[in-house]
């Protein structure tokens, strides 16, 4: 996997999106999740790696790709620029974990309140999600098959999953 | 919050409160294992979040342990260890215990036991880093409860970059190396101050009578 040269690698609160062939793939997501939308018909796809849930928490300028209220929107128009459609969009999501038990209530239930936040601006925008990965106590690295949406995710000890 | 860098001055304070605090969580280390433990000078530098992936591996695994301290300073500690390092210091700790299974030094996979005397010693380790830090600065330093996962290193210290995450998309990471002379298990501390915690550290430690604000 790693060996590939079409990968396009995707940083903590980055996104990107492209056409087909090639994946995108974001690591090393814990409490983050990572929003794959894919327009099946057009083999177009994107990936944000969303760190928080809110923007308007922001203190200073707001980078898109970092909140999933901003992230989201941003990747549609991304996408759109190359062609998609949304209507033809699906949603994939993985990770949002609670890795650690004994930490401040702001990061406590982070990973939850990113899934939620991922979920309700992808229903006011009209997205339907058809797989997820989310939750639990683990770390996940993903990516994306531009050429058939196929939604990779993988844990430190685990065999991989294909959403 | 940053101006995209930090001045020798500040730079030069994080680097000894990594100094001192890592030089006495390996003290703390060698006491345990009767063992010298050697440390790499540490670091202390202003990183873009996408350069944390350059740092830790981007899903490398690590036995992970994560602290979050409160007080007048707030932020995390974490102690990242090669599974396989982890394995043979627990070897050093344990030497001829039969309780603990000496043939697996090359997995990923821990008992019960061998998790919670690895979430013990970073516990201590955290502890004598911190208390190094509250006697330096004369601060009040509170350890949280540590979590410890065999996980991503990457995921786990996004942990500690929630609170820069609102400011930007930089942290200060002070960083240090420790081995055993022979090499053989070794770790890396990370101290991740709070974006809002810097003033506090370097009026305590007298910077701004020679930095930027003065």
């Amino acid at each position: 996997m790693d060996v590939m040269h079409d990968v396009i690698k995707v940083g903590i609160a980055e996104l990107a999106s492209a056409r087909h062939p090639g994946r995108i793939r974001t690591a090393g997501l814990g409490s983050c999740v990572g929003v794959a939308l894919y327009d099946r018909r057009r083999k177009i796809g994107g990936l944000a790696h969303v760190m928080l849930p809110d923007s308007k928490q922001a203190r200073g300028s707001v980078k898109l790709a970092k909140y999933a209220d901003t992230a989201i929107p941003e990747l549609l128009r991304q996408m759109e620029a190359l062609g998609a459609m949304r209507w033809d969009m699906v949603a994939k999501l993985a990770g949002g974990a609670q890795m650690f038990e004994h930490v401040s209530s702001d990061a406590l239930k982070i990973g939850e309140r990113n899934v939620e936040a991922v979920r309700t601006v992808l229903q006011m925008i009209g997205i339907p999600i058809v797989a997820e990965a989310v939750g639990g106590r683990v770390g996940r690295t993903v990516e994306l098959d531009l050429e058939d949406g196929t939604y990779y995710v993988r844990t430190a000890q685990s065999e991989q999953l294909k959403l | 919050m940053f101006e995209h860098h930090l001045t020798h001055w500040e730079e030069d304070v994080l680097k000894e409160i990594g100094n001192i605090g890592a030089a006495h969580a390996a003290t703390s280390l060698s006491r345990l294992l009767g063992e010298r433990i050697d440390m790499e000078v540490p670091s202390a530098r202003l990183l873009d979040f996408s350069e944390i992936a350059a740092e830790v591996g981007e899903d490398h695994l690590y036995v992970a342990t994560f602290l979050e301290f409160g007080g007048d300073v707030k932020g995390s500690f974490v102690w990242l260890i090669e599974p396989q390092s982890a394995h043979q210091l627990l070897q050093a700790l344990f030497q001829d215990q039969a309780h603990l299974k000496k043939s697996a030094s090359d997995d990923d996979h821990f008992s019960d036991l061998e998790l919670s005397a690895l979430q013990e010693i970073g516990n201590i380790l955290a502890g004598s880093y911190l208390s190094a830090l509250a006697d330096l600065t004369g601060l009040k330093l509170y350890p949280h409860v540590p979590g410890l996962v065999v996980d991503m290193g990457m995921a786990v210290i996004t942990y500690g970059l929630l609170e820069a995450g609102h400011y930007g998309e930089q942290a200060v990471v002070i960083d240090a190396h420790l081995t055993s002379r022979d090499a053989k298990y070794g770790g890396r501390f990370f101290l991740l101050p709070d974006p809002h915690s810097f003033q506090v550290l370097y009026h305590a430690l007298g910077v701004y009578a020679n930095g930027r604000d003065a």
